[in-house]
């Protein structure tokens, strides 16, 4: 069953297109996870799906029911946002029960709803407390118990994490997946931060400039990002992207680094890319994980590169190099220590390597 | 060092102090003289001058100025007319916050097309000398039947406050987080509800200045008191005037000063009661 769906959804202000005719649809106790830079439109459409914002064209449908001109109080949704927005005059016990209160739930029954969540998230013990009180775990903690205790057909998380600390937000993440697991009901949850993208989401949707780039699980967006620019938005750091000559030669697809006219490396592609049609003897663009390349001639692949400066970070060590003019990143074992300033020769691991045209910058292969 | 700027400290305190103090004397003497005279008797102070120590300390001239002298040929001092100023300052007072309140949470927190203009009419009217208003309040008095009447006064005041109780609640509002509003919404709470249940527990320090700003401008006002009011309807401050009006005979000094004294005593005890909360309520923005 879909829990949410989403069609040619548009929002405008003025001249400026927030979202231009966007579709998406949410099968039920998925964990969905809307992802971009800032300004690409995912807060503004996680607010019309709660209905605080209004689009300009386009249907949403909340478990099968057409909501688009629905209240937000009776879409029964919940949602926890990045500035937590508890209330402040009221106690912990008062900001759960505020909403049932509001729609006129008897008290019994909001006591009981109460309970339930604080036994989950193990806040009994402030519930007396005003938010002023509480540490920013906590405040957390009792904002998702807000939206909790609703039992909501919908979560809608903006941002949750991003006002922790880096120690906290690790904790806060597992907890959020732990709670999905158990309840099983259905998330959408905006963020920046391409890592909760990934180690949350059942899918993640890539947003940017106001459309969604892809809409796909989170290996598939890692392997096969759509363009470019899911290449590069996800995984930290950034896929590499080099400008490489496609030939073809004895049936199989070569890639060549160029510099000054003549081939720098020249990489035999992968066999799942035999064929690239049109692009063949063009310029097109070769995408490679940071963690793909490694110092030394132990693999076939070889080139060799300026290391401009090195990143050791304990568990592993990174690379900025120049291939050809092109500034790319090498991830790797935190035994690797190219010297500076010199070249050195890496081996390119390209079973996974993506390819991409030169002017679209979709993906090829 | 160290023995430089303890001499300098010494110094600049030798020299500060002592203007500090000067000029803090300068500011009180009128004052001074106001409670002075007010011990003292219409003999000695016309014997004397109104400048002088008292040779006994008399409490005639306030019972005098409050209950008993004539102005306006009626004798009950001025207690009535302190009456009428409480009975004009009070509801003016809280209906201008209020509504203040309600118009700074409209305006901060539910921005509509417009707002911006919406507030600076409204904020406008901060820089509308009083002159100006007294023709159409008086056209708008008459046609309301509400000339020379309390109500007509506490009209003036709510409207007029409005500018001002507007102002300092839509500025102290907008730094409440806009997901507050969003989560009420969530939540199922209305515009009113979000404002009684939300909005308004957050809101005492700045509900403090405004009570203590609008209370003293409207005991303290007197343009409209004395334009659109007469005889018993009188607020104090046209009163006093009324006072100081009694030409026949030589000028009580003496009463007019304890008078002067106790309409004042108000708008102070609101000052020394409130103070601190009106200097921190003006500083404070967080309410996060």
């Amino acid at each position: 069953m879909s829990a949410l769906s989403i069609e040619a959804l548009k929002v405008q202000f003025g001249p400026v297109e927030v979202l231009k005719g966007l579709d998406l649809d949410i099968d039920s106790g998925e964990f969905v996870v809307l992802v971009g830079p800032s300004g690409c439109g995912k807060s503004t459409l996680l607010n019309i799906i709660a209905g605080l914002e209004r689009p300009s064209a386009g249907r949403i449908e909340i478990g099968g029911r057409d909501v688009t001109r629905v209240a937000p109080k009776d879409r029964d949704i919940a949602m926890v946002f990045q500035s937590y927005a508890l209330y402040p005059a009221m106690s912990v016990r008062k900001n759960i029960t505020f909403g049932m209160e509001c729609r006129g739930v008897d008290k019994a029954d909001q006591q009981a709803a109460f309970d339930r969540v604080q036994t989950i998230l193990q806040i009994g013990y402030l519930a007396d407390r005003k938010p002023g009180q509480l540490s920013g775990g906590q405040r957390q903690r009792v904002a998702m118990g807000r939206a909790l205790v609703r039992d909501p057909l919908l979560f809608l998380f903006d941002e949750p994490l991003s006002n922790l600390d880096a120690k906290l937000r690790v904790e806060m993440r597992l907890e959020i997946k732990r709670l999905h697991q158990r309840l099983s009901t259905t998330m959408v949850y905006v963020t920046h931060d391409q890592i909760e993208a990934m180690t949350l989401a059942t899918r993640i949707a890539v947003m940017d400039g106001g459309a969604i780039q892809q809409f796909a699980d989170p290996q598939t967006i890692y392997d096969k990002p759509e363009n470019v620019f899911v290449a590069r938005f996800m995984g930290s750091p950034p896929m590499n992207i080099l400008p490489v000559l496609l030939e073809s030669d004895a049936g199989r697809v070569f890639a060549s680094v160029m510099e000054d006219h003549r081939a720098l490396a020249r990489f035999p592609l992968p066999q799942r890319i035999e064929d690239v049609g049109a692009h063949l003897g063009k310029i097109a663009l070769l995408g490679i994980r940071p963690e793909c390349i490694e110092l030394g001639s132990g693999g076939p692949n070889r080139v060799m590169a300026q290391v401009e400066m090195i990143e050791p970070t304990g568990a592993e060590t990174m690379a900025f190099l120049d291939v050809a003019g092109t500034k790319i990143v090498a991830r790797m074992g935190p035994e690797s220590r190219p010297s500076l300033g010199i070249a050195a020769e890496f081996s390119v691991d390209l079973r996974k390597a993506c390819l991409f045209d030169a002017t679209t910058e979709r993906r090829i292969a | 060092m160290a023995n430089d700027s303890t001499l300098s400290r010494t110094t600049r305190y030798a020299f500060v102090y002592p203007v500090l103090i000067g000029f803090a004397l300068f500011f009180l003497v009128p004052l001074l003289v106001v409670v002075l005279n007010s011990f003292r008797t219409f003999q000695e102070i016309s014997q004397t001058s109104v400048l002088g120590w008292p040779r006994a300390w008399h409490w005639h001239n306030w019972s005098e100025a409050w209950g008993g002298y004539c102005f306006a040929g009626v004798c009950s001092g001025i207690h009535p007319y302190m009456w009428n100023s409480l009975l004009i300052a009070v509801p003016a007072t809280i209906l201008s916050t209020l509504l203040g309140a309600i118009n700074g949470y409209q305006l901060a927190l539910w921005r509509f097309r417009g707002d911006s203009v919406a507030f600076a009419i409204i904020t406008f009217g901060v820089f509308l000398p009083a002159q100006m208003k007294l023709v159409p309040w008086a056209i708008s008095l008459r046609a309301l039947h509400l000339s020379n009447t309390l109500s007509g006064l506490v009209l003036i005041h709510v409207i007029g406050g409005l500018s001002f109780t507007t102002l300092f609640c839509r500025n102290y509002y907008v730094n409440i987080p806009q997901d507050l509003i969003k989560a009420a919404r969530v939540d199922g709470a209305g515009w009113f509800v979000t404002f009684w249940r939300i909005v308004l527990p957050l809101s005492a320090p700045i509900l403090i200045v405004t009570v203590i700003w609008q209370f003293t401008n409207i005991w303290n006002e007197f343009l409209f008191g004395i334009t659109f009011s007469e005889g018993a309807n009188r607020p104090v401050t046209a009163a006093l005037m009324a006072l100081d009006a009694n030409i026949a005979q030589a000028r009580e000094y003496g009463v007019e000063s304890a008078a002067v004294l106790l309409a004042a005593f108000p708008t102070l005890l609101v000052y020394v009661l409130g103070g601190r909360y009106f200097v921190r309520g003006l500083t404070a923005g967080s309410v996060k």
